[in-house]
């Protein structure tokens, strides 16, 4: 092999890998709400926060690229707060409409300001982040989420998902820990915007419409919310996916655009009705299978 | 002002019409049927492919437009909807596959139209404009609102003097309760999403007529719109959703008058905001449950 | 008097629920919340529990007003509860659902954890032996592992007065913690409470097994549409003629 074509292939598959590195994250900030049973949309608008204040302050300001980054994190947890406090005592599909609202004020806004070009967006960023400080982030963030599991505050947490109100009659301040997934959801989400600002250059308001959020929710979905590596393997997957068709697309005669989506849909309609526990339950459901089967030829011989 | 009255009026006889469907299915399964969009959008292209490749008359094409609409409505519904029904989280679950269902529906459309705006070609309706009193009308959204407020009279009619209303009123009461009663739930769901379907494809047509455009996302922005006016009217609440979708209208209208159309999307967003937090029930819906 | 409730009412639109309630639990005591079905017991629970306001008169805790208060705040003054229709965490384990119950009583921050502090591990692993104890207490030590759907009915009962064991509440709130049990469960719960109580925490038991609700019992408060019509020992509330008449009357 040539050494072009190994660097064609590092370059492209570098790409693929920081992508799969940003939406893992923005997978684990729609996760870090789904895992107290809130069905929050914000993250596109939390995204949008994040990656324009890193943005501006990487073209204006002299701040290092870790401290854009702590900016990008803090700035849509900030926000979250007010936000959370009359949304969250929302139920379920109220709740998500009410954060998908905010995540279009938030877009609309960056629409309408001059001070970022409106719908044009900012331009020429400095590339900054790389393959090395989005995996840092993303492992940084799944090293909270996997201290979390078993403790005090983690089990808190999936209780209120199991069961809101029974929690609170246990003690558990279930308002206090819905708001704080709401705004550890909104800084991974912040902190994944500051770094594709960082990385691809340029940051426009179409790249944080609804559909963005839904891609976010995807990822969590079809990997499944079981385990804490369900979004990053979701998120692994529906990368990886547009790169394989837009290889397949033109050999099958299918144009790779609507192909994609096509197969995105197609994705997650198979899973939500067969696999509803998403990739990670793949093993459990195989042991259940194969255990089913047993039986039922033992009961068969009997 | 009588002017952004009757435009007021006319954008939000549309949205009345895509919002009964929502409200519809929302009333009947409690399930926000995020498909709508894509059904609204779909129905519009067939209604073009109707007239500019069959060369029917759009007289034609939009009563068979609208019931291919209805058709897809009962497709969705057997695909995405009635496999979840015994799951204990199935308003999450529906809402994903209702999405899943958009994102292929919208697919197909991009494969078959491409991304960019289509039109109605020339000449599909009449160009002549009626004046009252100082403001302008024209013949189109006259038939427009009028078709608009026929459907909506006839649905009305449908829910509260018909047997298949009856019964669309008693599942959407307590499903179990009509099974019991003797009422062919499967039935009754199925008609539910035709009539939503058709209701919203109906929505997609006019809307396509009436802006003379037509792409594969032109679903999205009014799926959002339809969202603030079932909240505002209340969730299930047939007059609710077209009151509010009226209101709706004439606040927008009224805010690219005196502000900049640059806002008025953010509109139904605050609008949306506002309910929410101060009124979730809406104007006319029943009262949300909060958390215990 | 530990728990008191003054001239409690809850109104529902036109319903009235309860309707000038009151009566009071003693340290150690075991009081009896008896009555017809729809006589109001439950909602005095939500009441109490928070889970709803009344819409007049008072509960008071150590001579503190209650009412008010959200939920988790009356849990962390020392008041737990149990359901009638069971509220366990399906998908939790039964060991992973007391230790929920133990939320009040845990202490190592989340950060130790985070720095893997060797505090943290050893508060975890005392809290997960605690709520074996608790297992075993109510004889389900060897079920700990399976998810809380999985369990029997009994079992998830039992489990339940565990979790609403596990902080070590003051007022232990059961609502019909035997129904569905056969007699033998039945007597081991009985003689569960017996001992929760001879261990300074007061019970106050709604039931429907009128035998148990004797034989346990300090004290029993009967309850018809709302209102108390008996208040007294097991000897002479079975005596009364207006219980009697309103409830144990068709028991027998």
């Amino acid at each position: 092999m040539s050494l072009d074509a190994l660097r064609d292939f590092y370059l492209t598959y570098q790409s693929v890998a920081a992508f799969i590195g940003l939406n893992g994250l923005l997978a684990l900030s729609v996760y870090a709400t789904l895992s107290c049973g809130q069905l929050s949309l914000a993250n596109a608008g939390f995204m949008a926060l994040g990656a324009y204040a890193a943005a501006l302050l990487a073209l204006h300001t002299s701040w290092s690229f870790p401290a854009t980054l702590l900016a990008a994190a803090l700035l849509p947890a900030i926000v979250a707060v007010p936000l959370g406090l009359p949304v969250l005592r929302l139920h379920g599909v109220f709740l998500a409409i009410a954060t998908i609202g905010f995540g279009e004020v938030v877009r609309l806004g960056f629409v309408n300001w001059d001070f970022t070009n409106g719908a044009q967006g900012l331009v020429a960023i400095p590339q900054r982040a790389g393959l090395a400080s989005i995996w840092l982030c993303l492992g940084l963030a799944l090293f909270v989420f996997w201290r979390l599991k078993g403790s005090r505050p983690g089990m808190a947490l999936e209780s209120i998902r199991e069961d809101e109100a029974a929690a609170r009659t246990m003690g558990i301040d279930t308002t206090r820990y819905k708001l704080s997934m709401l705004a550890l959801g909104a800084a991974l989400a912040g902190v994944a915007g500051g770094l594709e600002a960082q990385y691809t250059f340029v940051v426009t308001p179409n790249g944080f419409s609804f559909g963005r959020v839904v891609d976010m929710l995807v990822y969590a979905v079809v990997g499944g919310t079981g385990s804490i590596f369900g979004p990053l393997i979701g998120a692994a997957f529906l990368t990886v996916l547009p790169e394989v068709l837009r290889e397949v697309g033109p050999m099958v005669g299918l144009p790779p655009g609507p192909l994609r989506l096509f197969v995105n849909g197609t994705v997650l309609l198979l899973v939500i009705l067969f696999l509803p526990n998403g990739i990670v339950s793949l093993p459990s459901r195989w042991r259940e299978w194969r255990s089913s089967r047993r039986s039922a030829r033992a009961a068969g011989a009997a | 002002m009588g002017q952004q009255i009757i435009n007021g009026a006319f954008v939000g006889s549309i949205y009345a019409l895509f919002a009964l469907g929502y409200t519809l299915v929302f009333g009947v399964l409690d399930i926000l049927n995020l498909a709508h969009q894509a059904v609204f959008m779909l129905c519009a292209f067939i209604a073009l492919a109707l007239v500019s490749t069959l060369h029917l008359n759009i007289l034609v094409a939009l009563p068979l437009a609208v019931l291919a609409a209805g058709l897809i409505g009962v497709l969705l519904e057997r695909v995405a909807f009635r496999p979840l029904r015994g799951r204990t989280n199935s308003n999450i679950s529906g809402l994903i596959s209702s999405l899943a269902m958009a994102t292929i529906f919208e697919s197909i459309a991009l494969g078959f139209w491409g991304p960019d705006v289509s039109r109605f070609p020339f000449g599909t309706v009449p160009d002549r404009d009626l004046h009252l009193g100082g403001a302008v009308l024209s013949e189109l959204q006259l038939v427009i609102v009028a078709l608009a407020l026929a459907m909506m009279a006839a649905l009305t009619f449908l829910v509260q003097r018909t047997r298949l209303g009856r019964e669309i009123r008693a599942v959407a009461e307590s499903p179990l309760a009509a099974r019991v009663l003797g009422v062919d739930v499967d039935r009754v769901i199925a008609a539910s999403f035709f009539i939503s379907s058709a209701l919203g494809g109906a929505a997609g047509v006019l809307f396509g007529l009436a802006f003379n455009s037509i792409s594969p996302d032109v679903g999205r922005s009014v799926e959002l719109k339809g969202l603030a006016v079932i909240i505002l009217g209340g969730m299930g609440s047939m007059p609710g959703a077209v009151l509010a979708a009226f209101a709706l209208g004439l606040v927008e209208v009224f805010t690219v008058a005196q502000i900049g159309s640059s806002y008025r999307d953010a509109v139904s967003f605050v609008v949306l905001f506002l309910i929410l937090l101060v009124r979730p029930r809406g104007l006319l819906g029943q009262a949300v449950a909060r958390i215990a | 008097m530990l728990l008191e409730l003054r001239s409690v009412e809850r109104v529902f639109g036109g319903l009235r629920a309860v309707d000038g309630a009151g009566f009071a639990l003693d340290a150690g005591e075991i009081r009896g919340l008896i009555g017809p079905n729809g006589a109001g017991k439950t909602t005095i629970i939500n009441m109490i529990s928070g889970l709803l306001r009344p819409t007049g008169g008072s509960i008071q805790l150590d001579g503190a007003p209650i009412d008010r208060l959200p939920p988790h705040r009356i849990a962390a003054l020392g008041v737990t509860r149990t359901y009638q229709n069971i509220r366990l965490f399906p998908d939790l384990t039964a060991a992973d659902n007391v230790l929920v119950g133990m939320h009040l009583v845990r202490r190592a921050p989340l950060w130790k954890r985070m720095a893997f502090l060797g505090e943290a591990a050893a508060e975890e692993r005392a809290s997960r032996e605690a709520a074996m104890g608790l297992l075993s207490r109510v004889g389900l030590a060897d079920r700990a592992a399976e998810k809380a759907q999985n369990l029997s009915y009994g079992e998830q009962r039992r489990v339940e007065i565990a979790r609403a064991l596990a902080s070590g509440p003051r007022v232990l709130l059961l609502d019909e913690p035997t129904a569905g049990m056969n007699p033998v469960e039945v007597a081991s719960i009985g003689e569960l409470i017996r001992e929760v109580a001879r261990q300074g925490h007061s019970v106050l038991l709604v039931e429907h097994n009128v035998k148990l609700v004797m034989e346990i019992c300090h004290r029993i408060t009967v309850l018809n549409f709302g209102r108390v019509i008996a208040d007294a020992a097991p000897a002479e509330v079975s005596k009364d003629p207006a219980v009697i008449t309103a409830y144990l009357g068709s028991e027998r």
